[in-house]
């Protein structure tokens, strides 16, 4: 293993801003794992220290095969997670609307850019990344509609899902975006929580990180016989469950939950009166993919999403 | 008369309201024309506030000269400006990324969409911002170059002192302007001032801007003045930007809207700890500064100011 400084910028009464990576093997440049940009995604950056913790002992045990190097960038945001805020402390801009990145650019640009450096040409790109609504998915690899990444090394993870996104004209500044212009299959690697740490979906992302690398033949990785089919969704094909009135929002399911149509999802409360304002019911027969989970929730709020039966 | 544009309840016992007033001549005739005042989208940008305020007294004291309909929506981010909140507090969002919207999307896209819906067909739309809280703008008109040839023509009037007609770029395809310029109804961004303060003059200048561009719409029939000229720029090698060296603290010693000639001195970065004068900042060209740095504090790579080159005004 060794660790190394990615990109550094001279704090001015704070230490130094240090991204810091961590490699192991020698070779080409196969695998690249981003955590988190966003100081509040205390979930990815956990996954990360099990994915290193992981690696230095395949590498310590001779189980990486030769001719691969594997980079693994912990967080990319430092500064933000120490003030436990979301994006970068000065100016509120957030990395992971940079990318690629321009080096005489403004600070949150220039770490875009010095990141990218390093990492733009491996030739897979793993990104652990966040939702920007608060609340839990079941964990999934999410891949855009447009670029280099392929539907078939996505099921390579084995997650339960892949989720095909249509691109927006934002999503262009973002890194998972910027590898693949440069020739790099990325994919997004959510899991159930980002605020909060789930050891269960940690571990099952760095489970499903080991089978992809070994399906490669990067890592030897022995993860049972029977390979699991992900289902593939198109995000668009998803149901959106809204809220029609704003107040206090009681789930009455988990993610992860197989509900029939007409299933009671949720119940919205009347704040000052306890009163049940609106239950929100199952629409059709799913499962629940998607969950709002702050204790309040606005009206016109799209509060659960659910994968409908084939 | 005030009017809603879209609401939405919020959890605890109070609604969302996006207001507008519309002013009207008191003889109602078909086929007036229509401009649309709009500011506040980023909640820290209050420079529009004043210019609302003042359209509206000015067109009041001489309501009979008033010959089309004026709507002006002084706080499209209420819960933005009330909490110095550059986006939609909650949901740590940027309005100006959500356009066009979506009537059966979330609350954040049903606003956006009701906004877009609210305004669309108004003969001209000025959408007022203000930099944001790190730097000071001189009053500027920008134009993605997609829609030049739509919209230089009201930019010459709006008594601005600097047009910037920019490159085309995926992630603006999210913005109010952009979603009403690519739909027909011409939006024109202006940016002046800086973020969290009014600056009195600016918001005159373009108020008798917004007043000349009325006149030639044919919407007020009263006195105007005559715009001054801008200076427009079409190439972007002709805007020079100061990115800072080092983290520390910038301190200023020219002045906004400042001829400069390469090698000057625009401020330094201290280090107030050691005392020591980490980097001087200086020219990188002949030309003016229309944009300073405001907040003093700077990241490396921090943006200081933004110098338009001699060779753009004086050809």
């Amino acid at each position: 293993m060794k660790k190394k400084i990615i990109y550094e910028l001279k704090g001015l009464y704070r230490d130094d801003f240090r991204v810091t990576g961590y490699e192991f093997g020698s070779g080409e440049k196969s695998v690249c794992i981003v955590g988190t940009m966003r100081g509040n995604e205390v979930q990815q950056l956990y996954c990360c220290s099990q994915l290193v913790k992981k690696f230095k002992q395949l590498e310590e045990e001779g189980r990486i095969a030769e001719g691969h190097k594997i980079l693994i960038i912990p967080s990319c945001n430092p500064y933000s997670m120490n003030i436990q805020k979301r994006f970068w402390p000065i100016d509120n801009t957030d990395i992971n609307r940079m990318f690629p990145g321009y080096n005489l650019g403004e600070t949150t640009q220039r770490i875009a850019d010095g990141v990218f450096k390093e990492i733009m040409d491996y030739q897979y790109g793993i990104q652990f990344t966040s939702f920007y609504m608060p609340g839990e998915f079941i964990p999934h690899i999410r891949m855009m509609d447009w670029g280099y990444s392929t539907v078939e090394n996505a099921m390579k993870f084995e997650m339960p899902y892949v989720v095909i996104r249509k691109v927006r004209p934002y999503d262009t500044a973002t890194l998972n975006f910027n590898w693949q212009v440069w020739d790099t299959q990325a994919f997004s690697l959510y899991t159930t929580k980002t605020t909060t740490i789930d050891p269960k979906s940690a571990g099952q992302s760095v489970l499903c990180v080991m089978k992809f690398l070994s399906s490669l033949g990067i890592v030897k990785y022995q993860s049972g016989s029977r390979i699991k089919q992900s289902e593939v969704v198109v995000d668009t094909d998803m149901v959106s469950v809204q809220t029609a009135k704003s107040g206090i929002f009681e789930s009455l399911v988990k993610v992860g939950e197989y509900v029939e149509e007409g299933t009671p999802l949720a119940n919205i409360i009347h704040p000052y009166e306890g009163t049940i304002m609106e239950t929100l019911y199952a629409p059709v027969d799913g499962r629940v993919f998607f969950m709002h989970t702050d204790p309040l929730t606005y009206a016109n709020t799209a509060v659960f999403k659910l994968i409908a039966n084939a | 008369m005030i009017k809603t544009v879209t609401s939405v309840g919020l959890p605890v016992d109070e609604t969302l309201t996006i207001k507008k007033r519309r002013i009207m001549p008191k003889e109602h005739k078909e086929g007036m024309k229509r401009i649309s005042i709009v500011t506040g989208i980023h909640g820290d940008e209050l420079e529009g506030q004043y210019v609302c305020f003042e359209l509206a007294r000015r067109i009041e004291e001489s309501i009979e000269h008033l010959k089309g309909i004026v709507d002006i929506y002084p706080a499209m981010n209420p819960l933005g400006i009330d909490s110095i909140t550059r986006g939609i507090p909650a949901f740590d969002l940027d309005l100006n990324r959500l356009f066009p919207g979506n009537m059966e999307g979330d609350m954040t896209e049903f606003l956006a969409a009701g906004m877009v819906k609210d305004v669309s067909g108004s003969d001209l739309v000025i959408d007022i911002h203000a930099s944001n809280i790190y730097l000071t703008e001189i009053p500027q008109i920008r134009i993605n170059e997609l829609h030049d040839e739509e919209l230089v023509p009201f930019a010459k009037e709006a008594n601005v002192d600097f047009v910037w007609v920019h490159g085309a770029s995926t992630v603006l395809e999210s913005t109010f302007a952009y979603s009403l310029n690519s739909t027909g109804t011409p939006c024109l961004v202006v940016e002046m001032g800086v973020g969290m303060r009014i600056t009195k003059e600016y918001g005159d200048q373009l108020t008798d801007g917004i007043m000349n561009l009325m006149g030639k719409l044919g919407i007020w029939d009263g006195e105007t003045k005559e715009s001054r000229k801008p200076i427009i720029s079409r190439n972007p090698d002709d805007v020079s930007y100061l990115n800072a060296s080092t983290s520390g603290v910038f301190v200023q010693k020219v002045k906004h809207w400042e001829e400069l000639k390469e090698g000057d001195i625009i401020g330094s970065i201290v280090d107030p700890l050691s005392g020591k004068v980490l980097d001087e900042v200086k020219s990188p060209v002949d030309g003016i500064l229309f944009t300073i740095r405001e907040y003093p504090i700077v990241d490396e790579g921090s943006l200081m100011g933004r110098l338009l080159r001699k060779e753009a005004y004086k050809a």
